[in-house]
């Protein structure tokens, strides 16, 4: 349970000799868990893909609005968010939590930016592109799919979130709940940065696309900045080392049942991507 | 009324963990009686009694409907009940009885008997359990929530076509909430559904007894697991389906607006993608629950216990494939319609086994003619003629002419009733000497049986005449010059016949559970692990892990008692050696995440964003608390049966 390297390598993560298959429980929980989310997500794209097939006429064509290369990159990113999970689950295995912890934070970030690529393309599409959900039988289906993956997305970046803070449990119960009180704050502080921070990039992103520069940049966003260089510095003051801490090897379960949701949700992205974007691109003969 | 449920004394002593310092928001309640007891629960037979009482409370409602229902149709021309009154009593007879009596009294059974079945002391996850049946329960309030407001109940049908659940059909006035209602209803109940289900899944699997090997498992648990992968795999489909209506009604997306290029076919599609498996999610459990009654009533193992099993996931599986027979007059086109009709009709083929393995049960069986062995004889009768009708649905020609008509629904109340409901009416009355420690007069449940099984024909058969005389579904009245006049009346009379009959089954339960004749363990000399253990069960199980050694394990037990006895020693010692057996503690956060549920789905009904995203504060609330809160658990040791000795060793 602490988390000294010492401890590493006493648990089998391959077999859990407490259940008749040696399949931890969380495990086989998530596993048909994602069987059930197949058909979910299934049912999602098969709408989409009947009303593809079927289009109202004068309807979009959606060659127009989308922007491959902006959403290939985001896909990357999500993709090699996947890379850091795994790195995640394999050094809590080894009973490493300072590592952990950085690879949860990599995996927060790419998710995060694969959100902030999400929220830019549903922006432009309404704002540029003129599809919203209720003007185009196309719109309904396009952002209710990839909406409902993003929200996908955004509760596994809230889970890892969480996780993170859990690996701050302290390892000493006698000094009460107090860990508790802090957690929240640190969420809290979590939460800010992300809203702040992801506003913070995009006006930056915003004012070099305009053409404004620093000096235009800082004079009109000054405060967001400052407060989300404030609220980093908090996030760096929660994370100081504390003593020992009740999270470890013994916890790699925990972290490898988000992980399998992290790559499932990845997995979808990966159908979704060629099946919703490319597929318009293929000139039938 | 705590202690005729789960003996919550038992010989022995507790050993509490020690204690952290912990405020008392962190500290897991511990009651054993009284109503915080019930809240808090995490035990699967708590759980399981606390589903079986809602079920039953449910059909009731649903069959109060049905009476409207057929008094309405008595005779031509009725005016009883209005147009409207009549489309909100047929949506929620069905809806009632499918989602809120006989998929909670299933779960129930799941509940209660299958952890027993295969010798565990809880499910695998005991407060999502919990969790499971709040969050039904807070479903069944958002669906009857129509009896109470201005809205009124649903009124589109349990199947809820497009377009009549669109906004220009559904919405008498501005604010109608009827429909919201319905939607997120089931929503809810789905999201209980599947987690119930995935519990169960995990609970099969991996916590079997020793010796359990999956071939060893008695069928009512095979079917259980069936059943809830059928849940898990077929739920999302109308999960979406609902989200695209929830869209459509609050978003103005046009799923199924005709007007924006929607195609309301496809909600047909996808209701039906998980309407048919719902089926068989409705049918399985009522099989495993005689696969377990007729063996045990005939003095023989269950014939064919293999093929029993594989011709369960064979209907499991078909089941996915045959969805579009409900829509073969949409006009789909004839390969598609071939193929419907031949997966139908191969679905017939699993069915059939299971028929001729039930006979050849009971073939040359030492038949014991007790109540509940009355309901499944019942059961395999009358599901047989509700399968024979299926058969002629799945013709699509024949198909064509009965769709839309009463010989449809005489069809499926055959295999729902005469199906579902007789085998869950026969479970209640096998399970009830286990679960209470006392059984039912034998002449009143027999009486009870005849009643129900008259009035059931005398209503349903004759529905089938009329029904391919042309008489309409759904439609709330009819002229007297159809030639329908003495048929209708005939099935009313024998709808009150089936509501007597169920009236003297529940009164017959009552005055049994407070003044029943007791009984003594394992009453009807049974073969599988659940009879094992004393009546009431106790509240941690089995007081030693059983070993498993052949399928009827409790059978082998009962003729290998000196072997048994030498081993039961040695795991005993060797659970005491591991600090006893251990228990999880009760929790509050299962019911209040399930309050936040319902509140937040009430408010998004009445279009309160501020409301819905409160109610979606208190989930995060219970489930953040839930993680936190500590981890609970406690040991108990209990001592040999029958010895005074309340403090043995530690």
């Amino acid at each position: 349970m602490s988390s000294t390297a010492a401890a590493a390598g006493h648990i089998d993560h391959h077999h859990d000799a407490t259940t008749t298959t040696g399949i931890p429980h969380k495990k086989l929980f998530m596993w048909a868990f994602l069987a059930s989310d197949c058909m979910f997500f299934g049912s999602l794209i098969a709408t989409h893909l009947i009303y593809r097939l079927h289009p109202p006429v004068g309807t979009i064509d959606p060659r127009d609005i989308f922007s491959i290369e902006l959403t290939s990159g985001s896909t990357f990113v999500l993709l090699m968010s996947s890379l850091l999970m795994a790195l995640s689950v394999n050094s809590i295995q080894k009973g490493n939590v300072v590592t952990t912890r950085k690879m949860l934070l990599g995996t927060i970030v790419f998710g995060l930016i694969f959100l902030g690529g999400q929220v830019y393309e549903f922006n432009h599409f309404v704002k540029v592109g003129g599809l919203t959900l209720s003007n185009d039988v196309f719109g309904s289906t396009f952002y209710t799919l990839t909406g409902t993956h993003g929200t996908h997305v955004a509760i596994g970046v809230l889970w890892l979130v969480l996780m993170y803070i859990r690996t701050f449990k302290p390892a000493d119960d006698s000094a009460g709940q107090g860990w508790i009180l802090r957690g929240l704050f640190h969420f809290l502080t979590f939460t800010a940065l992300v809203v702040f921070g992801m506003y913070t990039l995009l006006a930056l992103i915003h004012a070099f696309e305009m053409g404004h520069g620093f000096g235009y940049y800082f004079s009109h966003h000054l405060p967001s900045f400052t407060g989300s260089l404030a609220l980093l510095g908090g996030l760096f003051w929660f994370a100081k080392p504390r003593g020992a801490v009740d999270f470890g090897e013994a916890n790699a379960i925990d972290v490898e049942s988000m992980g399998l949701y992290w790559h499932f949700v990845d997995i979808v992205w990966i159908v979704i991507f060629p099946v919703v974007y490319l597929l318009e691109y293929v000139v039938l003969p | 009324m705590d202690q005729s449920l789960t003996k919550n004394e038992f010989i022995g002593h507790e050993e509490r963990a020690p204690e952290a310092r912990r405020s008392w928001l962190f500290t897991r309640p511990d009651h054993k009686t009284g109503i915080v007891s019930w809240l808090t629960t995490v035990d699967h037979k708590r759980i399981g009694f606390l589903y079986g009482i809602s079920a039953l409370f449910f059909f009731l409602v649903g069959g109060a409907e049905a009476l409207m229902i057929r008094l309405q149709l008595a005779v031509p021309n009725n005016d009883f009940i209005s147009a409207q009154t009549y489309n909100e009593m047929f949506t929620m007879h069905a809806t009632t009885m499918i989602f809120l009596a006989v998929m909670p009294l299933s779960a129930a059974f799941f509940n209660y008997i299958m952890p027993l079945q295969i010798g565990a002391r809880d499910v695998a996850f005991p407060r999502l359990n919990g969790f499971a049946y709040w969050l039904f329960l807070a479903g069944a309030i958002i669906l009857n929530v129509g009896f109470f407001v201005k809205s009124g109940l649903p009124d589109m049908g349990w199947f809820g076509y497009a377009p009549l659940t669109s906004t220009a059909f559904s919405s008498e006035f501005a604010g109608d909430m009827s429909t919201d209602l319905w939607v997120m209803g089931l929503q809810v109940l789905g999201v209980s559904s599947v987690i119930g289900s995935l519990n169960f899944i995990v609970t099969i699997i991996n916590m079997r007894a020793p010796g359990l090997t999956m071939m060893r498992l008695p069928v009512f648990t095979w079917m259980t697991l069936f059943t809830a992968f059928l849940i898990i795999l077929s739920f999302p489909a109308i999960t979406i389906a609902l989200v695209e209506v929830m869209m459509d009604r609050n978003f103005g997306t046009f799923f199924f607006e005709v007007s924006g290029g929607g195609l309301p076919i496809l909600w047909q599609h996808l209701f039906w993608v998980f309407g048919h498996p719902e089926v068989y999610i409705l049918i399985l459990p009522a099989m495993g629950i005689i696969s377990e009654i007729l063996p045990c009533f005939s003095r023989k193992p269950l014939f064919g216990y293999p093929i029993v099993v594989f011709s369960g996931a064979v209907i499991g599986l078909l089941g996915f494939g045959v969805w579009s027979h409900h829509m073969f007059t949409t006009g789909m086109g004839t390969v598609a319609t071939a193929a419907f009709t031949l997966a139908t009709m191969a679905i017939a083929v699993p069915t059939g086994v299971k028929i001729f393995n039930w006979i050849g049960t009971l073939w040359q069986g030492n038949l014991m003619m007790r109540t509940p062995m009355m309901f499944a004889l019942g059961f395999v009768w009358m599901f047989m003629m509700g399968g024979f009708s299926g058969i002629m649905h799945s013709a699509a020609p024949a198909d064509a002419q009965q769709q839309d008509s009463y010989f449809v629904v005489a069809h499926f109340h055959y295999v729902l009733i005469g199906g579902s409901i007789f085998a869950l009416l026969a479970g209640i009355h096998y399970w009830f000497p286990l679960m209470f420690g006392r059984k039912v007069s034998e002449f009143w449940g027999k009486l009870s049986f005849w009643v129900i099984f008259a009035g059931f024909n005398i209503t349903f058969f004759p529905l089938h005449f009329v029904g391919l005389n042309g008489m309409p579904r759904r439609t709330f009245t009819y002229d007297g010059n159809m030639g329908w006049n003495s048929i209708n009346m005939i099935a009313t009379i024998g709808a009150f016949i089936l509501g007597i009959g169920i009236a003297v089954y529940f009164a017959v339960m009552i005055y049994t559970y407070f003044k029943g004749e007791k009984i003594k363990r394992d009453p009807w000399d049974g073969r599988t692990l659940e009879w094992s253990i004393p009546n009431p069960p106790p509240h941690h199980n089995f007081d030693v892990t059983p070993q498993v050694h052949a399928r009827d394990a409790f059978w082998y037990e009962k003729h290998h008692q000196a072997e048994i006895d030498a081993e039961k020693a040695k795991v005993a010692a060797e659970d005491e050696a591991h600090g006893g057996i251990h228990m999880p503690s009760n929790s509050w956060f299962p019911v209040i995440t399930a309050i936040g549920m319902l509140t937040g789905s009430l408010f998004f009904c009445n279009d309160n964003f501020i409301g819905a995203i409160g109610g979606l504060v208190i989930v995060f609330f219970g489930a953040w608390m839930w993680s936190v809160e500590g981890p609970g658990g406690y040991h108990l040791h209990p001592t040999k049966e029958g010895s005074d000795d309340a403090d043995a060793q530690h």
